[in-house]
């Protein structure tokens, strides 16, 4: 591997600040500038919140169910297997990620290997 | 490895908060999952054919697992500047919430909005779920250096599997590249699961996975907005009747 292949070019650094960076930051800095005077304990923060979380639920679910790169080769039925196999360790164990996120991957390792 | 109690001199200089910052990335399984999630995307950058260097900025400036995993996916498989830069921007909403309700943790009467400008970069899943865990036993004028801290570790940790992942990605089967991937939905969602204390966060976390593929279905480009919206409205509504009833 080269330097300049580690390096790459001044074009892609640019698409990667006007495709990532800013898309991104611009939510964070929005936060700090609207949120300054907002409480704590504030009924409009329990609404922020849960909307928070349920796009977060938004971006597990789109990985799982449109994947991206490698995880495309797994089959649909062991992704939604495996995710519902590290649920139930995860309920199982009393809310252990390690457990989860364990089970999960030696569910759809072990599923893969059983397919062939 | 437990934080000094709140009234320890150990918390007199913002120095030793940042090193405790530093140190509790130490304390917390969330750091292990990050580093294999990042060693995922730098495997995936190079398959897609991106560089190192393009990886660790990402990896810096972004600083989000879910949009960084976007963002390569949708340029890899040919997607336009805009297209790329709409999918990054509707996953990064979540930031804005992440940051509003995090900010008021670490912030004093005195201090000024350019002093947080840093922990509201650093804001993300990981931060957030572990500021409310770990700031309770920070005082409350260290926060800010404690977060700085805490942010900082858990960047280098995962510029480090960046490198380990980009230079792996060469002897990676698919298998394994499959499971390294499907590592990033299982830990974002056993770890949100596990900081849901309320009735209204798993409502809005369970709902908004399963609206997810009915908003997709829609095809307007905002799936993850739309489902969130109104899965994160349903839950808020679950909690104000539960309050209303009490």
């Amino acid at each position: 591997m080269s330097l300049a292949q580690l390096s790459g070019d001044w074009h892609a650094l640019a698409v990667l600040f006007v495709a990532g960076v800013v898309p991104n930051q611009i939510w964070r800095m929005l936060g700090l500038w609207f949120g300054g005077g907002i409480d704590e304990g504030s009924e409009l923060l329990v609404w922020v919140r849960a909307v928070a979380t349920a796009i977060l639920a938004g971006v597990i679910a789109q990985i799982v169910v449109e994947p991206p790169g490698a995880l495309a080769s797994v089959p649909d039925a062991l992704r939604y297997g495996a995710v519902g196999a590290g649920l139930v360790a995860f309920l199982l164990t009393r809310r252990s990620i390690f457990a989860g996120v364990v089970t999960g991957e030696v569910f759809m390792l072990a599923g893969k290997w059983w397919l062939g | 490895m437990a934080l000094p109690p709140l009234d320890s001199p150990q918390w007199q200089s913002s120095w030793r908060a940042f090193a405790w910052g530093l140190r509790s990335i130490t304390q917390t399984i969330l750091t292990i999952v990050l580093f294999v999630t990042y060693l995922g995307i730098g495997a995936l950058a190079h398959d897609t054919h991106f560089s190192l260097l393009w990886a660790l900025a990402s990896t810096l400036f972004v600083w989000a697992g879910p949009a960084q995993i976007i963002l390569i996916t949708t340029l890899g498989s040919g997607a336009t500047i805009i297209q790329s830069a709409i999918a990054v921007t509707v996953s990064a909403i979540r930031l804005f919430p992440m940051v509003v309700s995090v900010l008021p943790l670490m912030r004093t009467p005195t201090t000024k909005r350019r002093e947080l400008i840093f922990a509201a970069h650093l804001t993300a899943v990981t931060l957030w779920v572990e500021c409310h865990r770990f700031l309770p036993q920070v005082p409350r004028e260290r926060r800010i250096a404690f977060v700085h801290g805490l942010g900082c570790g858990l960047v280098s940790v995962c510029l480090c599997a960046n490198t380990v992942g980009y230079f792996l990605a060469a002897n990676l089967t698919q298998t394994l590249g499959a499971a390294i991937l499907l590592l990033t939905p299982l830990s974002f969602l056993f770890s949100t699961a596990r900081n849901s204390r309320e009735v209204a966060d798993i409502v809005a976390l369970g709902l908004g996975i399963l609206l997810y593929p009915l908003a997709a279905k829609m095809n307007s480009g905002l799936d993850i907005l739309v489902s969130g919206v109104v899965a994160g409205t349903i839950a808020y509504g679950v909690h104000w009747w539960r309050e209303v009833r009490a």
